[in-house]
């Protein structure tokens, strides 16, 4: 009992360094690392909400750029139709997500892993689409541009990153050592069993849903709102956005707390790292990583963290 | 009413077109149950395996289709052997992640492809491209017709050697039962791997087809991957006819959306029948044949 009191103590110990770490650092960086940063808890958040309905929840999406780009658009259209801020979009897009998320999730629950994941990939293109061409009430291809609250300065965004990022694993973290995130795993493992065990499977699906729409909305409102222009391409890009999120999670791993916060923060890196260094060809580094990953680490880093830590082990006694 | 006919016929012949490259994607989700997103790029890859035969020795499209469908078969063998069949059955937390891994394939080649050849737009222009005749007020392009017509000779080929050869059949046994198949003598590995090769070369000969008519660049692939999932599932996995039928009932949806609602909307019209399918008639024309 004292063990895991001390062990819960370093953890909450560990936990506030980090906080105070990443709320100060950023004050003494300069403007590129402050925009990586933004990004990396933008992408933090996307990844935590994607997590909490793919992974934990096993329906895998292909189309959660649909969310994404609602929640951008939330705001945008505010603008556009109405002149109002666009920082109203933080509200209106993560509702305006789950508006269309719920019956999303309506339909396309009846349907199971792959053409569950192929449904949402339709859906994604049709929204992109859709986006495209109703000009006069989307505003069409040529997107919509709005002009920065801040100007160049790059903390506040990044602190209203920050807390949008840390409620989403606060929120996650919370609903996981709950009853629904039992639900959320049996209906994983075993859907049929747990239908069979008196769980409502649409419902709690439902349940996980909402949240992850919710959140990604609200990622997409602070992109609109950081990035200052959005369009159809870029807000529903399949293989940008809602491609990426899988990446990140996978990386990281899936059906873990931390692993798609680890996984954001390597995504970010490695993109921009290799962009860096190597030029036009960082994509398909990026590819070639991601290949071997889902080859030789199928559960991501702190998934597989014990296979890593034997395949080091291994090695010591050969050298020694 | 020409304009009716001549939306009709547009879209029978573009759709023999989307069969033939559905048709190798049926396969592969007949044999392995797992979606192949590396089949678009992999029918890019062909077609420019075809503009290199074009630009260099100058070979017609419809004759350099045979050798890039060679190579594309041995691209297809290499990429399933050295790497997805290391995922296949592997147990993850995800069950999707064969999928990922096509789709990091099918973005990596597509990357290669792209270093290579840069961006820019390919044609192989002849003048037969711009060939057509007219019957009765409606213009038929002659490379439409020779492609559609390519299209069904290889489907019917296709059809005979799954029903008449043994290797065809020990295909249709392993999609039907993996382990009844493995217990009648059959090595579903490499039948497994062979599928996946042949369901390439086809994608490489619909995209071959595709050349004298469209432009291609690296990325031309992401609508024809949609196209050939519809029709993957409004045909039913694994079977060539569904296929087919899929194919010309998508393409006559899609123009007549494109004519009668707007050539924006195009891809919609698809998309919507797609989710509609997956929604009420899961197993797709089949299904409903045998009812």
């Amino acid at each position: 009992m004292a063990e895991i009191k001390a062990m819960t103590k370093r953890r909450w110990f560990l936990l506030t360094i980090l906080g105070i770490v990443i709320v100060v650092i950023p004050l003494f960086l300069g403007g590129y690392i402050q925009h990586l940063l933004i990004l990396v808890m933008m992408w933090i958040t996307m990844a935590i909400a994607w997590n909490l309905l793919g992974g934990y929840t096993g329906c895998v999406s292909f189309g959660h750029a649909v969310f994404f780009g609602l929640g951008a658009y939330g705001g945008g259209l505010l603008l556009l139709h109405w002149d109002i801020s666009p920082w109203w979009g933080m509200i209106v897009g993560p509702v305006l997500a789950i508006i269309i998320g719920i019956p999303i999730g309506l339909i396309c629950f009846r349907l199971r892993g792959p053409y569950f994941a192929l449904a949402l990939l339709a859906l994604n293109e049709a929204f992109r689409i859709v986006f495209t061409n109703w000009v006069s009430v989307l505003g069409g291809a040529s997107g919509i541009v709005i002009s920065r609250t801040f100007g160049s300065e790059k903390l506040p965004y990044y602190y209203i990153a920050l807390a949008i990022a840390a409620l989403s694993v606060y929120v996650v973290y919370k609903l996981i050592h709950s009853k629904y995130g039992y639900y959320f795993i049996s209906i994983r493992e075993d859907q049929d069993a747990a239908e069979a065990l008196g769980i409502p499977t649409t419902r709690y699906k439902m349940y996980a849903l909402i949240p992850s729409a919710a959140f990604t909305g609200l990622a997409g409102a602070i992109y609109m709102n950081y990035m200052a222009y959005i369009n159809p391409e870029v807000v529903f890009d399949l293989a940008g956005i809602s491609i990426m999120m899988i990446l990140t999670v996978m990386v990281g791993g899936a059906g873990t707390l931390w692993g798609p916060v680890l996984g954001g923060v390597i995504f970010v890196l490695l993109n921009e790292g290799t962009r860096v260094l190597v030029g036009p060809i960082s994509y398909l580094i990026f590819m070639v990583i991601a290949c071997l990953l889902i080859m030789f680490l199928p559960d991501g880093i702190i998934g597989d963290w014990a296979k890593i830590k034997q395949a080091f082990r291994r090695k010591k006694p050969a050298l020694n | 009413m020409a304009l009716l006919g001549q939306t009709f016929i547009t879209g029978i012949l573009i759709g023999g077109i989307y069969a033939i490259i559905a048709i190798g994607m049926t396969l592969i989700m007949g044999v392995m149950k797992i979606i192949n997103l590396a089949h678009g790029a992999l029918m890019m890859v062909g077609m420019y395996v075809c503009i290199v035969l074009f630009n260099s020795l100058g070979w017609h499209p419809y004759i350099s289709m045979i050798p890039a469908m060679i190579i594309l078969f041995g691209i297809g063998w290499l990429l399933q052997k050295y790497s997805i069949e290391r995922v296949f059955g592997v147990e993850t937390i995800l069950p999707e992640s064969q999928v990922l891994l096509t789709l990091a394939l099918g973005l990596g080649i597509t990357e290669i492809i792209r270093l290579i050849f840069t961006s820019n737009y390919q044609v192989t222009y002849t003048p037969f491209s711009a060939k057509c005749f007219y019957i009765g007020g409606m213009s038929i392009s002659a490379p439409y017709l020779v492609g559609f017509i390519i299209a069904l000779a290889f489907v019917a080929a296709l059809h005979i050697f799954l029903t008449r050869t043994d290797l065809g059949r020990s295909v249709i046994a392993t999609a039907q039962d993996r382990d009844a198949a493995t217990y009648m003598g059959v090595d579903a590995r490499r039948i497994t791997n062979f599928t996946f090769a042949l369901g390439t070369a086809l994608a490489a000969a619909g995209g071959v087809i595709l050349l004298p008519i469209f432009y291609t660049y690296p990325d031309v692939w992401h609508p024809y991957l949609a196209k050939a999932f519809i029709i993957t599932i409004l045909g039913g996995m694994g079977s060539t006819v569904g296929a087919l039928s899929g194919g010309l009932l998508l393409g006559v949806a899609e123009t007549f959306g494109a004519t009668y609602w707007s050539p924006g909307y195009r891809d919609v019209v698809g998309l919507i029948i797609f989710l509609l399918v997956l929604l009420l008639l899961p197993g797709g024309l089949k299904a409903l044949i045998k009812r």
